[in-house]
């Protein structure tokens, strides 16, 4: 079995391969030289994986191209894949996430873009038209930008029910929608924006990532701009998960690709110290839905660690036991075979990783 | 005719051509509405969904800047050189 592990990256995307269990890997790239590739997908809901890269030009502007053949060709209509209408009087800035729809929708793919709005494609992510209603949210023109621009960055399709999705912002914190889109409301109570006059709004919330829970798509787990927490209510209702981490600020959350209340994230110290708590490379772990967590970072460095994991910068595979991996500003990717228990480096000197994306192909 | 000088970094978009030939003239607009119809691909990497140049991306036509002489709107004589160069940019 190939595992496949996608490496975006501030000048390009990398493939990683691994042949024999995840314990060595092939680097090719970089595909798309000179681009940011901030969004990256692994589509195995068909016979024939489908890989999507969000990737922007500084000169150029941005697209999303797509690979029947795992990176070896890359496909890009004629006309923009995503563009804002003429009304919107906006253009897209960057694509931040590109997110298979549920497995019933096997030609569904969604894209958080910035500026902050929600596309849809039904033709495996070559062509995307805007979710209008989102998008004319009368809160919209409330929602801000952070350090990275204002983007939707997190997008949930719900793994049974296609007209329920869940996305996130920064900021603007989490929206829902129950009908397939037609309208959507902030789901944001108990998550703190201590950067806000009112620190508990009902939108406005500087969300980092949200990941779904496996066994039970009503859990969800948040890393946000300092706070960690978990719903049990399909995001209704948030409550802290932070006790046990070293620190609550930083930005990924990632979820086990089966097994409930297991999920990952790396810590920073603070929003006014973003590096490693105690400058040590270290992922946490929590196997009881963030009730208690441990540092899984067997085979990480031992020395001083600088270098931040940005939000979509670690994720799972879907092996067994799961793949873990993260990449880092400083160009380095490491990968574990057996769901955190050891890491060992799959590469380094790369560009800053923005993104990475692994599945069994 | 109005001869459109393509940089290398775009001329996978136009199977490897160095330049093209317009039959619009008058504007810039005109001349860069006329190359999205033949060639889509290219034309959106030089200009948003909105029609704006893009930020990174010069165009000079006989020589000037567009955006010294009226961007979009830059006057484009019948025989007119438009010259695409993308800017310093980059880290």
């Amino acid at each position: 079995m190939t595992v496949l592990l996608a490496i975006g990256t501030g000048k390009g995307l990398f493939l990683a391969t691994s042949e024999d269990g995840r314990a060595s890997w092939q680097v090719s790239g970089p595909h798309f030289p000179m681009t940011g590739v901030y969004s990256v997908a692994i589509d195995t809901r068909r016979s024939t994986p489908r890989l999507l890269a969000g990737v922007t030009s500084s000169h150029f502007g941005p697209s999303v191209a797509t690979s029947d053949d795992l990176g070896a060709t890359w496909q890009e209509p004629a006309e923009a894949p995503l563009a804002f209408p003429a009304d919107a009087g906006v253009s897209l800035e960057r694509v931040w996430q590109l997110a298979p729809g549920p497995a019933d929708e096997p030609d569904v793919v969604y894209a958080g873009t910035q500026p902050s709005a929600l596309f849809r494609s039904v033709d495996r992510g070559v062509h995307y038209e805007l979710v209008r209603p989102l998008w004319d949210h009368p809160h919209r023109k409330q929602w801000e930008a952070g350090f990275g621009g204002q983007a939707i960055h997190t997008v949930l399709p719900h793994p049974t029910d296609p007209a329920r999705i869940l996305v996130a912002m920064s900021t603007g914190g989490v929206y829902a929608t129950d009908d397939a889109g037609a309208t959507w409301h902030p789901q944001n109570t108990g998550i703190r924006a201590y950067f806000l006059p009112d620190e508990w709004p009902e939108f406005g919330q500087c969300v980092h990532k949200v990941a779904r829970d496996a066994a039970n798509p009503e859990q969800l787990y948040a890393q946000n701009h300092h706070g960690v927490y978990r719903s049990g209510d399909g995001g209704v209702t948030w409550e802290s998960i932070a006790d046990g981490l070293p620190s609550d600020f930083g930005f990924p959350m990632v979820a086990h690709p089966r097994r409930g209340g297991t999920i990952f994230t790396f810590p920073l110290t603070a929003d006014g110290e973003r590096f490693p708590v105690g400058r040590r490379c270290r992922v946490f772990r929590s196997t009881d839905a963030g009730q208690t967590w441990e540092s899984a970072s067997r085979g990480l460095p031992t020395g001083p660690f600088h270098p931040a994991v940005l939000r979509d910068a670690m994720c799972v595979d879907d092996g067994t036991p799961a793949g873990v991996y993260f990449g880092t500003r400083s160009g380095e990717v490491y990968a574990s075979p057996d769901e955190g228990d050891s890491w060992s480096l799959v590469a380094a000197h790369l560009p800053d990783v923005l993104c990475v994306r692994a599945a069994q192909v | 005719m109005v001869t459109v000088l393509v940089p290398a970094a775009l001329r996978g978009e136009v199977a490897g051509e160095s330049q093209l030939t317009i039959t619009a003239a008058g504007t810039l607009r005109a001349v860069l509405d006329e190359m999205a119809e033949h060639w889509p691909r290219l034309t959106r990497r030089l200009r948003d969904e909105q029609g704006a140049l893009r930020r990174y991306v010069n165009v000079y036509v006989d020589g000037e800047d567009c955006r010294h002489v009226g961007g979009l709107d830059a006057p484009v004589g019948e025989n007119a050189e438009v010259q695409v160069i993308p800017s310093v940019a980059g880290g």
